[in-house]
Protein backbone atom coordinates (compact mmCIF):
# COMPACT_ATOMS: atom_id res chain seq x y z
CA UNK A 1 0.00 0.00 0.00
CA UNK A 2 1.15 3.38 -0.56
CA UNK A 3 1.39 5.55 1.85
CA UNK A 4 -0.71 8.75 0.43
CA UNK A 5 -3.19 6.56 -0.96
CA UNK A 6 -6.47 7.80 -0.18
CA UNK A 7 -8.17 5.05 1.63
CA UNK A 8 -11.90 4.31 2.55
CA UNK A 9 -12.92 2.40 6.12
CA UNK A 10 -12.86 -0.99 4.08
CA UNK A 11 -9.39 -0.60 2.51
CA UNK A 12 -8.00 1.04 5.97
CA UNK A 13 -5.77 -2.02 7.96
CA UNK A 14 -6.59 -3.43 10.80
CA UNK A 15 -2.77 -1.72 12.05
CA UNK A 16 -2.39 1.64 10.30
CA UNK A 17 0.68 2.61 12.90
CA UNK A 18 2.22 -0.64 11.29
CA UNK A 19 0.96 -1.06 7.91
CA UNK A 20 4.37 0.73 6.61
CA UNK A 21 7.77 0.29 6.80
CA UNK A 22 8.31 4.18 8.36
CA UNK A 23 5.15 2.95 10.27
CA UNK A 24 7.33 0.08 11.78
CA UNK A 25 10.20 1.80 12.06
CA UNK A 26 8.49 4.53 13.96
CA UNK A 27 7.14 2.37 16.22
CA UNK A 28 10.17 0.24 17.05
CA UNK A 29 12.40 3.56 17.58
CA UNK A 30 9.50 5.11 19.72
CA UNK A 31 10.02 2.03 21.98
CA UNK A 32 13.64 2.26 21.97
CA UNK A 33 12.83 6.15 23.27
CA UNK A 34 10.44 5.30 25.58
CA UNK A 35 13.35 2.98 27.21
CA UNK A 36 16.12 5.76 27.54
CA UNK A 37 12.96 8.00 29.16
CA UNK A 38 12.52 5.31 31.87
CA UNK A 39 16.31 5.60 32.35
CA UNK A 40 16.35 9.36 32.66
CA UNK A 41 13.16 9.41 34.93
CA UNK A 42 15.22 6.78 36.81
CA UNK A 43 18.11 9.11 37.78
CA UNK A 44 15.82 11.90 38.86
CA UNK A 45 13.27 9.46 40.75
CA UNK A 46 16.56 8.35 42.65
CA UNK A 47 17.83 12.06 42.91
CA UNK A 48 14.28 12.46 44.39
CA UNK A 49 14.74 9.69 47.17
CA UNK A 50 17.80 10.17 47.91
CA UNK A 51 17.72 14.23 49.10
CA UNK A 52 14.14 14.25 50.06
CA UNK A 53 15.08 15.19 53.68
CA UNK A 54 17.04 17.46 52.95
CA UNK A 55 14.92 20.51 53.49
CA UNK A 56 17.44 22.82 55.30
CA UNK A 57 15.85 25.97 56.29
CA UNK A 58 13.09 25.76 53.82
CA UNK A 59 9.83 23.96 54.22
CA UNK A 60 9.31 20.39 54.45
CA UNK A 61 7.55 17.83 52.21
CA UNK A 62 4.99 17.52 54.96
CA UNK A 63 4.38 20.95 55.01
CA UNK A 64 4.33 21.82 51.67
CA UNK A 65 1.90 19.63 49.85
CA UNK A 66 -1.72 19.50 50.00
CA UNK A 67 -3.37 16.62 48.64
CA UNK A 68 -6.49 17.98 47.22
CA UNK A 69 -4.41 19.68 44.48
CA UNK A 70 -2.30 16.58 43.78
CA UNK A 71 -5.61 14.40 43.63
CA UNK A 72 -7.53 16.86 40.90
CA UNK A 73 -4.05 16.98 38.95
CA UNK A 74 -3.79 13.22 38.59
CA UNK A 75 -7.66 12.73 37.93
CA UNK A 76 -7.12 15.46 34.81
CA UNK A 77 -4.09 13.17 33.65
CA UNK A 78 -5.48 9.74 33.81
CA UNK A 79 -8.69 11.66 32.10
CA UNK A 80 -6.52 12.56 29.34
CA UNK A 81 -5.07 9.24 29.00
CA UNK A 82 -8.44 7.83 28.41
CA UNK A 83 -9.59 9.95 26.06
CA UNK A 84 -6.34 9.83 23.84
CA UNK A 85 -7.26 6.38 24.38
CA UNK A 86 -10.75 7.05 22.80
CA UNK A 87 -8.48 8.46 19.95
CA UNK A 88 -6.72 5.42 18.71
CA UNK A 89 -10.15 3.65 18.87
CA UNK A 90 -11.07 6.35 15.96
CA UNK A 91 -8.51 6.11 14.39
CA UNK A 92 -8.82 2.24 14.20
CA UNK A 93 -12.34 2.75 12.71
CA UNK A 94 -10.99 5.53 10.33
CA UNK A 95 -13.11 8.35 11.82
CA UNK A 96 -10.63 11.54 10.71
CA UNK A 97 -13.16 14.13 12.70
CA UNK A 98 -13.39 12.00 16.25
CA UNK A 99 -10.08 11.10 16.01
CA UNK A 100 -8.77 14.55 15.76
CA UNK A 101 -11.89 15.31 18.13
CA UNK A 102 -10.33 13.25 21.34
CA UNK A 103 -7.29 14.50 20.45
CA UNK A 104 -8.16 17.83 21.15
CA UNK A 105 -9.97 17.13 24.13
CA UNK A 106 -6.47 15.41 25.29
CA UNK A 107 -4.74 18.79 24.67
CA UNK A 108 -7.29 20.82 26.53
CA UNK A 109 -7.28 18.19 29.84
CA UNK A 110 -3.09 18.55 29.35
CA UNK A 111 -2.97 22.10 29.23
CA UNK A 112 -5.28 22.24 32.55
CA UNK A 113 -2.66 19.87 34.39
CA UNK A 114 -0.12 21.95 32.96
CA UNK A 115 -2.02 25.38 34.47
CA UNK A 116 -2.38 23.55 37.77
CA UNK A 117 1.16 22.49 37.62
CA UNK A 118 2.18 26.23 37.17
CA UNK A 119 -0.09 27.26 40.17
CA UNK A 120 1.32 24.88 42.54
CA UNK A 121 5.09 25.97 41.94
CA UNK A 122 4.16 29.63 41.99
CA UNK A 123 2.16 28.64 45.25
CA UNK A 124 5.70 26.97 46.84
CA UNK A 125 8.29 29.29 45.96
CA UNK A 126 6.15 31.88 47.82
CA UNK A 127 6.72 29.53 50.46
CA UNK A 128 9.83 29.46 50.31
CA UNK A 129 10.79 26.10 48.23
CA UNK A 130 12.83 27.08 45.81
CA UNK A 131 15.15 25.34 43.51
CA UNK A 132 18.39 27.01 45.18
CA UNK A 133 16.62 26.88 48.73
CA UNK A 134 17.78 23.45 49.48
CA UNK A 135 18.64 20.09 48.05
CA UNK A 136 14.66 19.08 48.04
CA UNK A 137 13.83 21.89 46.47
CA UNK A 138 16.44 21.38 43.43
CA UNK A 139 15.36 17.28 43.67
CA UNK A 140 11.78 18.06 43.41
CA UNK A 141 11.93 20.83 40.61
CA UNK A 142 13.94 19.28 38.64
CA UNK A 143 11.89 16.00 38.97
CA UNK A 144 8.13 17.41 38.52
CA UNK A 145 9.40 20.04 36.29
CA UNK A 146 11.10 17.52 33.59
CA UNK A 147 8.03 15.71 33.56
CA UNK A 148 5.79 19.15 33.11
CA UNK A 149 8.54 19.99 30.83
CA UNK A 150 7.26 16.45 29.25
CA UNK A 151 3.82 17.80 29.18
CA UNK A 152 4.33 21.42 27.84
CA UNK A 153 6.23 19.25 25.02
CA UNK A 154 3.28 17.10 24.44
CA UNK A 155 0.84 19.78 24.10
CA UNK A 156 2.92 21.18 21.44
CA UNK A 157 3.32 18.21 19.27
CA UNK A 158 -0.49 17.05 19.60
CA UNK A 159 -0.97 20.54 18.49
CA UNK A 160 1.27 20.32 15.02
CA UNK A 161 -0.42 17.00 14.57
CA UNK A 162 -4.21 18.69 14.40
CA UNK A 163 -3.06 21.48 12.36
CA UNK A 164 -0.60 20.32 10.10
CA UNK A 165 -3.27 16.93 9.30
CA UNK A 166 -6.68 19.05 9.61
CA UNK A 167 -7.02 18.96 5.90
CA UNK A 168 -4.95 16.16 4.96
CA UNK A 169 -7.67 13.55 6.53
CA UNK A 170 -6.31 9.62 7.70
CA UNK A 171 -3.83 8.03 5.80
CA UNK A 172 -1.09 5.43 6.41
CA UNK A 173 1.23 8.31 5.89
CA UNK A 174 0.00 10.13 9.34
CA UNK A 175 -1.65 7.25 11.25
CA UNK A 176 2.23 6.05 13.05
CA UNK A 177 2.12 9.62 13.84
CA UNK A 178 -0.82 9.75 15.63
CA UNK A 179 -0.50 5.93 17.45
CA UNK A 180 3.69 7.29 18.71
CA UNK A 181 1.87 10.19 20.45
CA UNK A 182 -0.65 8.74 22.07
CA UNK A 183 2.23 5.96 23.13
CA UNK A 184 4.38 9.06 24.37
CA UNK A 185 1.05 10.50 26.23
CA UNK A 186 0.28 7.15 27.96
CA UNK A 187 3.96 7.22 28.91
CA UNK A 188 3.97 10.71 30.50
CA UNK A 189 0.59 9.22 32.63
CA UNK A 190 2.84 6.39 33.57
CA UNK A 191 5.82 8.67 34.84
CA UNK A 192 2.94 10.79 37.02
CA UNK A 193 1.26 7.55 38.27
CA UNK A 194 5.08 7.03 40.35
CA UNK A 195 5.37 10.97 40.78
CA UNK A 196 2.14 10.93 43.20
CA UNK A 197 3.10 7.96 44.56
CA UNK A 198 6.95 8.73 45.25
CA UNK A 199 6.07 12.51 45.79
CA UNK A 200 3.06 13.49 47.22
CA UNK A 201 1.43 10.80 48.77
CA UNK A 202 5.10 9.31 50.62
CA UNK A 203 5.70 13.12 50.68
CA UNK A 204 3.03 13.73 53.36
CA UNK A 205 3.68 10.15 54.94
CA UNK A 206 7.04 11.41 56.08
CA UNK B 1 -17.15 -8.23 -7.75
CA UNK B 2 -20.41 -8.34 -5.53
CA UNK B 3 -19.27 -10.92 -3.63
CA UNK B 4 -16.18 -9.37 -2.92
CA UNK B 5 -17.72 -6.52 -1.56
CA UNK B 6 -19.63 -8.70 0.99
CA UNK B 7 -16.43 -9.65 2.03
CA UNK B 8 -14.90 -6.66 3.12
CA UNK B 9 -18.30 -5.76 4.65
CA UNK B 10 -18.01 -8.82 7.23
CA UNK B 11 -15.01 -8.03 7.52
CA UNK B 12 -15.51 -4.62 8.39
CA UNK B 13 -18.35 -5.35 10.86
CA UNK B 14 -15.81 -7.87 12.04
CA UNK B 15 -12.99 -5.31 12.87
CA UNK B 16 -15.50 -2.92 13.98
CA UNK B 17 -17.00 -5.25 16.67
CA UNK B 18 -13.35 -6.05 17.67
CA UNK B 19 -12.02 -2.61 18.28
CA UNK B 20 -15.60 -2.00 20.21
CA UNK B 21 -14.43 -4.68 22.63
CA UNK B 22 -11.17 -3.36 23.11
CA UNK B 23 -12.96 -0.12 23.80
CA UNK B 24 -14.46 -1.76 26.67
CA UNK B 25 -11.42 -3.11 28.06
CA UNK B 26 -9.64 0.00 28.03
CA UNK B 27 -12.61 1.46 29.88
CA UNK B 28 -12.78 -1.03 32.53
CA UNK B 29 -9.14 -0.60 33.36
CA UNK B 30 -9.34 3.13 33.12
CA UNK B 31 -12.46 2.73 36.21
CA UNK B 32 -9.75 0.81 38.25
CA UNK B 33 -7.08 2.99 37.40
CA UNK B 34 -9.35 5.46 39.25
CA UNK B 35 -10.31 3.15 41.62
CA UNK B 36 -6.61 2.73 42.44
CA UNK B 37 -5.82 6.05 42.89
CA UNK B 38 -8.66 7.00 45.25
CA UNK B 39 -7.38 3.72 47.42
CA UNK B 40 -3.56 5.56 47.75
CA UNK B 41 -4.92 8.88 48.17
CA UNK B 42 -7.81 7.79 51.17
CA UNK B 43 -4.66 5.30 52.76
CA UNK B 44 -2.71 8.53 52.78
CA UNK B 45 -5.15 11.26 53.49
CA UNK B 46 -7.53 9.23 56.01
CA UNK B 47 -6.43 6.07 57.03
CA UNK B 48 -4.41 5.96 60.31
CA UNK B 49 -1.42 3.48 59.38
CA UNK B 50 2.18 3.40 59.97
CA UNK B 51 4.43 4.38 57.34
CA UNK B 52 5.96 1.18 57.34
CA UNK B 53 2.87 -0.61 56.21
CA UNK B 54 0.87 2.82 53.68
CA UNK B 55 4.48 3.33 52.12
CA UNK B 56 4.87 -0.49 50.62
CA UNK B 57 1.14 -0.73 49.61
CA UNK B 58 0.60 2.49 47.80
CA UNK B 59 3.76 1.73 46.10
CA UNK B 60 2.32 -1.72 45.25
CA UNK B 61 -0.91 0.24 43.73
CA UNK B 62 1.43 2.45 42.04
CA UNK B 63 3.12 -0.87 39.89
CA UNK B 64 -0.65 -2.22 39.00
CA UNK B 65 -1.94 0.82 37.83
CA UNK B 66 0.60 1.39 35.49
CA UNK B 67 1.42 -2.01 34.44
CA UNK B 68 -2.79 -1.72 33.42
CA UNK B 69 -1.28 1.46 31.66
CA UNK B 70 1.50 0.00 30.18
CA UNK B 71 -0.50 -3.60 28.63
CA UNK B 72 -3.63 -2.26 27.97
CA UNK B 73 -3.56 1.61 27.33
CA UNK B 74 -0.29 1.29 25.44
CA UNK B 75 -1.04 -2.12 23.85
CA UNK B 76 1.65 -4.52 25.55
CA UNK B 77 -1.07 -6.95 25.69
CA UNK B 78 -0.90 -7.34 21.79
CA UNK B 79 0.99 -9.07 19.28
CA UNK B 80 4.44 -7.74 18.03
CA UNK B 81 5.15 -6.06 21.09
CA UNK B 82 8.24 -8.27 22.19
CA UNK B 83 11.01 -5.47 21.16
CA UNK B 84 8.97 -3.09 23.00
CA UNK B 85 9.07 -5.22 26.07
CA UNK B 86 12.98 -5.55 25.49
CA UNK B 87 13.37 -1.83 25.29
CA UNK B 88 10.91 -0.79 28.45
CA UNK B 89 11.61 -3.99 31.12
CA UNK B 90 15.39 -3.14 30.38
CA UNK B 91 14.85 0.51 30.62
CA UNK B 92 12.90 -0.93 33.84
CA UNK B 93 15.83 -2.95 35.58
CA UNK B 94 18.35 -0.12 35.04
CA UNK B 95 15.46 2.47 36.52
CA UNK B 96 15.41 -0.56 39.76
CA UNK B 97 18.93 -0.66 40.01
CA UNK B 98 19.63 3.44 40.23
CA UNK B 99 17.08 3.76 42.64
CA UNK B 100 18.28 1.11 44.78
CA UNK B 101 21.79 2.59 44.87
CA UNK B 102 20.88 5.90 45.01
CA UNK B 103 18.59 5.43 48.45
CA UNK B 104 21.03 2.92 50.02
CA UNK B 105 24.84 3.92 49.50
CA UNK B 106 24.30 7.75 49.82
CA UNK B 107 23.62 8.14 53.33
CA UNK B 108 26.18 4.87 54.53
Amino acid sequence: MHVEEKLTAETFPAEPEKATLEGKNKFIGFWLFLGGETVLFASLFATYLALNKSHASGPSSQELFELPLAFIMTMILLASSLTSVYSMYHMKNFNFKKMQLWIGLTVLLGASFLALEIYEFNHYVHLGHTITGSAFGSAFYLLVGTHGAHVLFGLCWAIALMVRNSKRGLDLYNAPKYYVFSLYWHFIDVVWVFIFTVVYLMGMVG
Amino acid sequence: MTNNTNHSNVDLAYRRRKSAEEMKHHVISFALMIFLTIIAFIAVGYGDFSPYLVVPFILLLAVVQVILQLYYFMHMNQKGHEAPKLFLFTGVLIAAVTVLCYSTIIWW
